[in-house]
């Protein structure tokens, strides 16, 4: 392993604005030689912007990308060792295959009897013998971006960059792709960084998974890593399915959710600390008599899902659990459940309370998120700047925005078993997180507003 | 009642009063081109107005001087509307609509009232009417037609192409001539006939910029007519026609192997 122990793109306090917005925030990142490296998060969280800077297309407003040791920032990209397969292809329409494959052979003035042996070579890698002389118009999706991957693997570039390169294609031949594309790294030896918001395909192809969202790294680690061991909340809903909890940490090794003790392998949280907990569906055995088990319930729904059920269970303290099982259960069946200790995945609350910074307009006033809002009178005169905290369940939203405060959009939505945690994103672009029992649905327009007497406000020092 | 109804209902026959309209107004004026170009004035079959045209060294002489400045003004009008078609069309160097409204524009005002204003600026400046003036008020009322169909390719060409190119190692330079140039092609194309097919048929801007010293080919078909020879003008007509013709079918084969339609 020694060859891929050398680091070979190193992103340094990368960020970038489109205006107001934020599209990437302070990015640091390793990226090995030979490594197949996969930027995994949903849209609009940054990821295609990285992958264009790494190509040349934006730059930087801030920070340092280094490639093989030099500083890249400000090379134009014909200058950059790497090549670039664009999601829609980018095939020259004016060009046949082989001119497509050629032209940046034909620009580096390779011999043409070298040309066409690279070409030939490509074609043969993408399995697309025999297809040189083709109109790319005529071809199918499939085998465009084959031939897109042939243009740039032809150049031999020290990394290859793929923008969700896969994700016109139906499900069916996606699948053939990723093992082809899987191959084809192991044959070439050169590094791979592919975007995709597929959390499937990056478990599927990765050495490495770069897990981003508004802007910024959540988690890189091994697929295997990440699955099981996901850093917060947002990793753990957006990498396969979980039940994702509120917990509290009693001591080490002891954690309680769903109103049961359970034994666990995670230490060093401290004692009685409000934690998350998450547990995989298929982890959660279910067992017909509910005197076994640690804790029982009454199934709500059975779905088939191919190889297995996915049920939704009611826990005896009103909980709700999704876990999957080759066996289907009775709806309205009592049954009985069990975790295992080192199924059970504990991570630390990114936050236990909304947390504002502001100013006190009068004594009974402060200004929060570019709105007054009253409070209580608590000795501040006007002109202090403070910290204002709000619980998460004191948020009330409206369906309708005029009669809230101010107004935002539900921006994510995560379950926890019997309640909803949301977090929504004003008009100005902060976030507020809410737990209400009320569903909504992302994108939901919403009036946002505060009680006086739920507005905690504490002098800053 | 019932039978307007009908034919209102059925949606082919909305088509009925533009057929009639292209009939007496499109296709009645060539048929009658065709026959009296092949008639004599008594109405007799004939080749003769033909045999005049290729016998009378001033006719031929006056139509390859009229192909001539149109090739002129076309090329010009190439050379001058495609860098103005490309600064319009990209983002860094024009953000404003309102720029392209202005190369536009002057294809709002007659044709006649640009080239009066055009004759009187020669004037102005004391510069001679003749050839010169006649090229410049030619480019100058036709560019328009040229810059907006290749400003309208460039700016639907996809611009990850252009980043393609730019990542498999092609510089700015090449970049425009390897995949910009080719791809505008279609917009160049259309450009040209429209800037060349009235180019080559033009009279009345040559008599008034030209002080009527320069004859071209519209010109003479105009004058004969003018006089009474309407079966020599005819044939002459038809000549020009098929001129025309053979250079459009040109431009269709060109737009094929592109792949990309003309409008």
């Amino acid at each position: 392993m020694a060859t891929k122990s050398d680091t070979i793109i190193k992103i340094e306090h990368l960020s970038k604005s489109f205006g107001d917005h934020k599209v990437l925030d302070d990015i640091n990142l390793d990226i090995k030689r030979g490594e197949f490296v996969t930027l995994l998060g949903p849209s609009g969280c940054g990821k295609t912007t990285l992958l264009r800077m790494l190509a040349g297309f934006t730059n930087p407003d801030e920070g340092v990308i280094t490639m093989g040791g030099k500083d890249i920032s400000g090379v134009p990209p014909h200058l950059r060792q790497l090549n670039t397969v664009f999601q829609r292809y980018a095939l020259f329409p004016h060009l046949n295959v082989y001119e497509n494959i050629a032209f940046g052979l034909k620009l580096k003035k390779v011999e043409s009897k070298e040309i066409e042996k690279r070409v030939r070579k490509a074609l043969k890698m993408v399995s697309m013998t025999d297809y040189e002389d083709r109109d790319v118009n005529s071809l199918s999706g499939g085998q465009q971006q084959r031939v897109a991957i042939a243009r740039a693997i032809v150049n031999r570039p020290q990394v290859l960059l793929l923008d969700e390169p896969l994700a016109a294609l139906d499900l069916k031949m996606r699948k053939d792709m990723q093992m082809e594309l899987k191959e084809m790294h192991e044959a070439l030896g050169i590094t791979f960084i592919y975007v995709t918001h597929d959390q499937e395909e990056a478990l599927t192809l990765s050495d490495t998974i770069v897990v981003m969202s508004e802007g910024k790294i959540q988690q890189i680690g091994t697929p295997i890593d990440i699955y099981n061991e996901p850093v917060n909340s947002f990793v753990a809903d957006f990498i396969g399915e979980s039940n994702i909890l509120n917990g509290t940490m009693i001591k080490d090794k002891e954690v309680e959710f769903i109103g049961h003790k359970f034994e666990c392998v995670d230490s060093g949280f401290g004692e009685n600390t409000a934690v998350d907990v998450v547990v995989r569906p298929e982890d959660i055995y279910i067992l017909p008599n509910p005197e076994n088990g640690d804790f029982s319930g009454v199934v709500k729904s059975c779905t088939f899902k191919g190889v297995h059920y996915e049920m939704i269970v009611e826990t005896d303290k009103g909980f709700e659990l999704m876990l999957q099982d080759y066996n289907a259960f009775d709806v309205d069946a009592t049954v009985g459940m069990l975790v295992k200790p080192s199924d059970i995945h504990v991570m630390r609350k990114e936050r236990t309370c909304n947390t504002f910074s502001g100013v006190m307009t009068s004594p009974t006033t402060v200004e929060i998120l570019g709105t007054e809002f009253e409070c209580k009178d608590q000795g501040l005169k006007e002109g202090d700047t403070v910290t204002v905290r709000v619980a998460f369940n004191r948020v009330e939203l409206h369906d309708y925005k005029e009669d809230g405060k101010i107004f935002g959009s539900v921006h994510f939505i995560l379950y926890k078993g019997d309640h909803y945690h949301l977090t929504v994103k004003t008009e100005d672009g902060d976030f507020i997180y809410v737990d209400t029992n009320d569903i909504w649905d992302n994108f939901d327009v919403v009036g946002i507003s505060i009680d006086k007497r739920d507005i905690i406000v504490s002098k800053r020092v | 009642m019932n039978f307007v109804a009908k034919i209102f209902n059925k949606r082919a026959n909305w088509a009925i009063p533009y057929a009639i309209f292209l009939a007496i107004f499109v296709a009645l004026p060539l048929v009658l081109i065709v026959v009296y170009a092949f008639q004599d004035a008594n109405g007799a079959f004939t080749l003769q107005n033909f045999v005049k045209f290729v016998e009378q060294p001033e006719a031929v002489n006056t139509f390859i001087y009229s192909i001539g400045i149109a090739l002129i003004t076309t090329i010009l009008c190439v050379l001058l509307g495609y860098p103005a078609a490309y600064i319009l069309a990209n983002r860094k160097l024009n953000r404003s609509e309102t720029t392209v409204v202005l190369f536009i524009l002057p294809m709002w005002i007659n044709i006649l009232v640009r080239t009066l204003a055009t004759v009187a600026l020669f004037d102005f400046a004391k510069l001679p009417l003749g050839e010169g003036a006649l090229i410049f008020g030619m480019v100058y009322n036709f560019l328009p037609f040229m810059i907006y169909p290749i400003y309208n390719t460039l700016q639907k060409m996809d611009h990850s192409l252009i980043e393609a190119a730019e990542d498999l190692g092609a510089p700015p330079m090449k970049v425009f001539m390897k995949v910009t140039v080719p791809l505008s092609m279609p917009g160049v194309m259309s450009g040209v006939m429209m800037v060349f097919m009235p180019t080559i048929s033009t009279f009345a801007i040559a008599e008034l910029l030209t002080m009527n010293n320069v004859k071209l080919f519209g010109t003479t078909i105009q004058e004969n007519i003018n006089n009474g020879m309407w079966n020599y003008g005819a044939a002459l007509s038809l000549i020009m026609l098929v001129i025309i013709g053979i250079t459009s079918l040109f431009s269709d084969g060109d737009e094929q192997n592109d792949g990309e339609s003309l409008l």
